[in-house]
């Protein structure tokens, strides 16, 4: 963006050469994983059970997880953004920790509260008859929670750097709240909420501590790409690869399709 | 430029004075990448070995034997190996990654675990082909799941899996919370679990022993102090502590 300001004046060397060093350390593992990939079978990988049944659940899987993530992420964003009430800090601290807590804690803490035994999971299956651990359902619940922080963040950014009058000035002409939001808030977060979402699909999609831990590990039924790559790189490297390599792309493929989208929030 | 070079030297030696001193004083320093189903008892070992040889610090790198040969075949510093199985081993001496030959340490055996209170109302290996009950074994490329599937086949079972645990510590903890009903792990797990966990014995017929080995690694960094601990986990002291996580002796 230095085009905008006009002025393009080369960088110092004490920011260049850190930079080239730290983009060089995030390439090599790239390299070497590109370097041990099997191409001349990897058709033939894709085509294997492990990869295709895996990249399914996970496409299935992580795209649920935002879908549930724009349900309860994006109202949420909202009271943290707009409500003000005692404890606000605390509830915005309990609903962002999965971003920094371990996901495997987060799946122990899963089974706690979710497992068939757990403080909510143990009435739930009593009276529904429903297990959420070693189904495709625990796989999402794992990923919700891991990645709707990402969404929460994000809208919650946007909107309170978004200019609260014109909302005010739309109340004033006689618009709805509903149409106030359609018309004014929504536009003014969109590019924010699209790259939340973005975001947190790749978290969801890229999700293993967790789900490892609250749904376990089936072929075909919870055992999405990581947990694939986990397992199969001991005596399957091949596909582990071939997997690790479709990871690499979808993941990027999206990272670069955000642009700066997700620092610029109007 | 020059003042950059300088704080980058500093930094660098900084560094490199926390890598030096990171809070073993003078201590010598022993990799030991164990199996996870020996956790009890190495660790049980490890502070026994510490009080007589208070110049060496053991580390204990507990894992799945298999994700623990690949971290040496990668190159990981290890001093000592002693996975749950020989197949790990006899893979590292083929590659030449051994110093001597291994010695077999200790033996194991399978059980069947269930939650307390057995929920399930699980009575043997028949019940683990019950669509309805919740079954882990722990996942085949790891030993306990290639014993497991061994076991089920002996007995003509055939499972229905709900999953495939990546190491055995994450299938006793599942079973031991309650989430599954039945699974099959080390007898060793049933035995230190105390009362968390309740065991069906395995009919000898279809039951597997289990050797464990234990090997210093050519790699060693300091294979006379490696050679002292794989010597205390054969004597009497490493027996003793073995027999009372429930291993048996070879």
């Amino acid at each position: 963006m230095s085009s905008r300001d006009g002025v393009t004046r080369p960088l110092p060397a004490f920011l260049v050469i850190p930079a080239l060093i730290g983009t060089f350390f995030f390439l090599v593992p790239l390299i070497g994983l590109v370097a041990r990939a099997p191409w001349g079978n990897l058709f033939t990988l894709l085509k294997s059970d492990i990869v295709v049944e895996s990249l399914r659940l996970s496409l299935v899987s992580s795209t649920a997880a935002s879908l549930l993530a724009l349900l309860i992420g994006v109202p949420t964003a909202f009271v943290l953004a707009r409500a003000s009430f005692p404890g606000r800090s605390i509830v915005r601290g309990i609903v962002l920790l999965p971003l920094v807590l371990p996901p495997v804690v987060g799946g122990a803490a899963l089974l706690f509260g979710l497992g068939r035994n757990g403080i909510l999971g143990g009435p739930i299956n009593s009276l529904t008859g429903l297990t959420l651990p070693f189904s495709i359902w625990g796989v999402i619940v794992a990923a919700t929670f891991v990645a709707t922080p990402f969404l929460i963040i994000t809208v919650e950014g946007a909107l309170r750097s978004a200019d609260q009058r014109y909302e005010g000035a739309a109340a004033t002409l006689g618009a709805s709240r509903w149409t106030t939001f359609r018309r004014i808030t929504l536009p003014a977060i969109g590019p924010s909420l699209i790259a939340g979402m973005v975001l947190t699909w790749a978290r969801a999609f890229g999700e293993f501590g967790a789900t490892v831990t609250f749904a376990g590990n089936l072929q075909g039924r919870t055992q999405t790409m990581p947990l694939a790559v986990f397992v199969a790189l001991e005596q399957n490297r091949d596909a582990a690869i071939t997997i690790s390599l479709i990871m690499v792309g979808v993941s990027l493929a999206v990272l670069i399709s955000l642009k700066d989208r997700w620092w610029r929030s109007v | 430029m020059r003042r950059l070079s300088t704080a980058i030297l500093m930094a660098m030696g900084l560094f490199l004075a926390g890598c030096s001193s990171s809070g073993n004083g003078d201590r010598l320093v022993l990799v030991v990448s164990a199996a996870s189903s020996l956790s009890d008892a190495f660790t049980e070992i490890e502070a026994a070995f510490e009080a007589a040889n208070p110049d060496i610090d053991v580390q204990l790198n507990l894992g799945g034997s298999s994700a623990l040969r690949e971290q040496i075949l990668a190159g990981a510093p290890a001093d000592v190996f002693a996975p749950a199985d020989l197949v790990p081993m006899d893979l590292l001496v083929a590659e030449r990654l051994i110093d001597g030959d291994p010695a077999t340490f200790a033996t194991n055996s399978l059980a069947i675990a269930l939650p307390p209170g057995n929920p399930g109302a699980v009575t043997g290996l028949d019940d683990f082909a019950n669509p309805e009950l919740l079954i882990g074994l722990c996942s085949e490329e790891v030993p306990c799941g290639g014993f497991a599937r061994q076991i089920l086949s002996n007995a003509g079972v055939a499972a229905s899996i709900d999953t495939n645990e990546p190491d055995v510590r994450s299938l006793v903890s599942k079973i031991e919370l309650g989430e599954l009903d039945a699974g099959i792990v080390y007898a060793t797990d049933v035995a230190s679990a105390r009362g968390e966990l309740e065991g069906i014995d395995i009919p000898a017929e279809f039951n597997v022993t289990v050797l464990y080995p234990i090997a210093v690694l050519a790699d060693s960094l300091h294979p006379a102090e490696a050679e002292v601990f794989v010597e205390f986990v054969l004597s009497d002291e490493g027996r003793k502590a073995l027999e009372q996580a429930g291993f048996g002796a070879p």
